[in-house]
């Protein structure tokens, strides 16, 4: 089937553009979703280098300036802290590495539990669909009940299970958030199923799970890359939704969830210290946001 | 129809009972126990104690032994919270949690639809501009970003405007006045407000595109009656699915909204009673939560049903 795929690839690109080209003219020609990738981009290279170019660790503390401002801050304040570009936390540490430092585990997080849900909620809903009759109606039917429950409850209660071993907890929030992404795999798996290509493969004596796996899921790509770029971002949030509520990362390391939690109780006397992680963290969840709705409309150009 | 709604009530109820069993079993996995503190107690006022409990049988018997209470309405005693059953505690909190809750979901629905449509109108003009770039705000910024910058604002600097002091208190319920409640509300309601502008839009946009309004506005109608006889109910249909998730973002918000704003609802109950391992705290607030969505779900169903006959054939 490969050889067929690439014929055909031949045959399109001399008359032409592909999807994929012309897709990615037009993600290329969107100006937020290309602002949204700089960005994310900017922010993971300063998250993985920031140990090599900043003179403090994430975990110094310095107990000569606590909660101080940057030296640029506008407003009167108690205390200074020059060289820390963020000022400083409640014991000390420079505000813009543990930023930083917040970021790698906010988007590792994110793509971790991310990842687990594509993984499952795209075999889940290849399966279903393709297979089809009793079999689909029983999968969506868990599906169904699943989608029902309380998440975030269920979350709090994994948490305590595991307790704060934040790997594992990942690995769990992706096994439940993978249901959104079975329904549109399976949606799309029904109309792909009736296609010549696949009745082709089925009469070249590939068995079921070849068809799903070399056949179905290469064809779901698009919708299922725009829900990923989405699906980051609410992961991210509810990290820092668990980490607000104290159930996250626990100290010395940090999160975004963490730091704005920290600020938001001192945000009277250290302003800066809710500002900055939340900034970081908007930003980011805007980019994604940007990437996702515009790869949307570039691989769906019809409601442009 | 009732056949529809008879079938749709009947799949609630294994839905449920998935929920209890999960929840029943998940928080036994976690280690430890209710009992266990600093100070260990002698290990025959251990026995004792669980024994009263019955956490000396096995599981699959608390299991039996919990359902069976269930069944007759009683979600137990508090371990915790001594002298209180988790039925009094739930029943003091919920007037709080369900008054925040539903207060803040008709804003959201009010405000966002009034939104949507008005960015559907003017679509691709500055007024849909302004209204999507304020609502991916609304999205991309977390409930407890923005409750601590709105205290700071309305609370602790105040503002006075034309000689009225519009300050709001911080924080506490007060028996549920209303200045007690716009700040929380406003919060909590203010994600769920962009996500239903954002929805209302996209389907207003695609039914104004439709051939029976370009029918109605060809006869002469005016606009507003368009869109609020014609176009509303085709374009409400999304909205309508929407408000099961939207209930559970909402108590979902509640947890930290009622925390950061020190409110008496049973959000907090929750995440203390999963740290102390207080099993029938936990379940029965999981068991309220859920009866809530699921049966705004089975509403939700009933509405959409009811808007579009052709769910009702399938």
């Amino acid at each position: 089937m490969i050889a067929t795929g690439q014929t055909l690839k031949a045959v399109e690109e001399v008359k032409g553009r592909s999807l994929w080209v012309d897709a990615r003219r037009r993600l290329l020609r969107n100006r937020a979703a290309m602002a949204g990738m700089i960005i994310l981009a900017l922010i993971t290279l300063l998250a993985l280098l920031a140990p090599f170019f900043l003179p403090f660790a994430y975990d110094e503390i310095n107990y000569d300036i606590i909660a101080c401002a940057p030296n640029w801050w506008p407003a009167e304040t108690v205390c200074r802290a020059p060289g820390h570009i963020f000022g400083t936390d409640g014991v000390g540490r420079d505000l813009f590495v543990r930023v930083l430092f917040g970021a790698r585990v906010s988007l590792a997080v994110g793509l971790v539990a991310t990842l687990v849900s594509l993984l499952i909620g795209v075999l889940y809903g290849a399966t279903a669909g393709y297979l089809g009759g009793r079999i689909d109606g029983l999968m969506m039917r868990i599906v169904d009940v699943l989608y029902s429950l309380p998440f975030v409850f269920f979350v709090i209660i994994l948490m305590v299970i595991f307790d704060r071993n934040f790997i594992l907890l990942f690995v769990a929030i992706g096994a439940v958030e993978w249901l959104t992404m079975a329904r549109i795999v399976r949606g799309q798996t029904l109309s792909i199923k009736q296609k010549e290509f696949i009745e082709a493969a089925r009469a070249g004596g590939v068995g079921t799970p070849g068809i799903i796996t070399r056949h179905i899921i290469p064809n779901v790509v698009g919708p299922v890359m725009v829900y990923v770029t989405l699906t980051v971002p609410g992961l991210i949030l509810t990290e820092s939704f668990l980490s607000f509520l104290g159930l996250g990362i626990q100290e010395p390391l940090t999160s975004w969830g963490v730091l704005i939690s920290d600020g938001a109780d001192q945000m009277e006397t250290a302003p800066w210290m809710l500002l900055f992680p939340a900034l970081f963290m908007a930003v980011t969840l805007f980019s994604f946001n940007f990437i996702g709705d515009g790869l949307r409309d570039a691989l769906d150009p019809k409601d442009r | 129809m009732m056949r529809y709604a008879l079938r749709r009530f009947l799949g609630a109820i294994p839905t449920l009972f998935v929920i209890i069993t999960l929840a029943f079993f998940m928080m036994r996995a976690a280690p430890g126990g209710p009992f266990d503190s600093e100070r260990r107690l002698p290990p025959e006022v251990e026995r004792n104690v669980k024994a009263a409990y019955n956490l000396d049988k096995p599981l699959a018997q608390q299991y039996l032994i919990y359902l069976g209470k269930l069944a007759q309405g009683d979600l137990g005693p508090s371990y915790k919270n001594k002298d209180f059953t988790v039925t009094q505690l739930i029943g003091t909190g919920l007037p709080v949690s369900a008054r925040l809750g539903l207060t803040a979901m008709a804003l959201a629905l009010l405000l966002g639809s009034f939104l949507g449509i008005c960015a559907a109108l003017r679509q691709n003009k500055w007024q849909d501009y302004s209204v999507m770039s304020v609502a991916m705000l609304g999205i991309t910024i977390p409930t407890f970003v923005t409750a601590p910058i709105l205290t700071l604002v309305f609370g602790i600097y105040g503002i006075t405007l034309f000689g009225h002091d519009l300050s709001l208190p911080v924080g506490g319920w007060n028996g549920g006045a209303w200045r007690n409640m716009i700040l929380p509300v406003i919060v909590l309601a203010l994600p769920q407000t962009a996500i239903v502008a954002r929805m209302m839009r996209g389907s207003m946009v695609e039914v104004l595109r439709a051939n029976y309004i370009r029918t109605a506005r060809a006869k002469g109608l005016a606009v507003g009656r368009i869109v609020l006889s014609h176009a509303l109910r085709a374009a409400a249909l999304p909205l309508v699915s929407y408000l099961g998730p939207a209930l559970a973002a909402i108590l979902t918000g509640s947890l930290v909204v009622e925390q950061i704003f020190g409110l008496p609802g049973i959000g907090r109950y929750f995440v203390q009673g999963a740290l102390n391992r207080d099993y029938t705290l936990v379940l029965g607030v999981v068991i309220c939560y859920a009866s809530l969505i699921i049966a705004l779900n089975f509403l939700a169903d009933m509405m959409v049903a009811w808007l579009d006959p052709r769910v009702r054939l399938t």
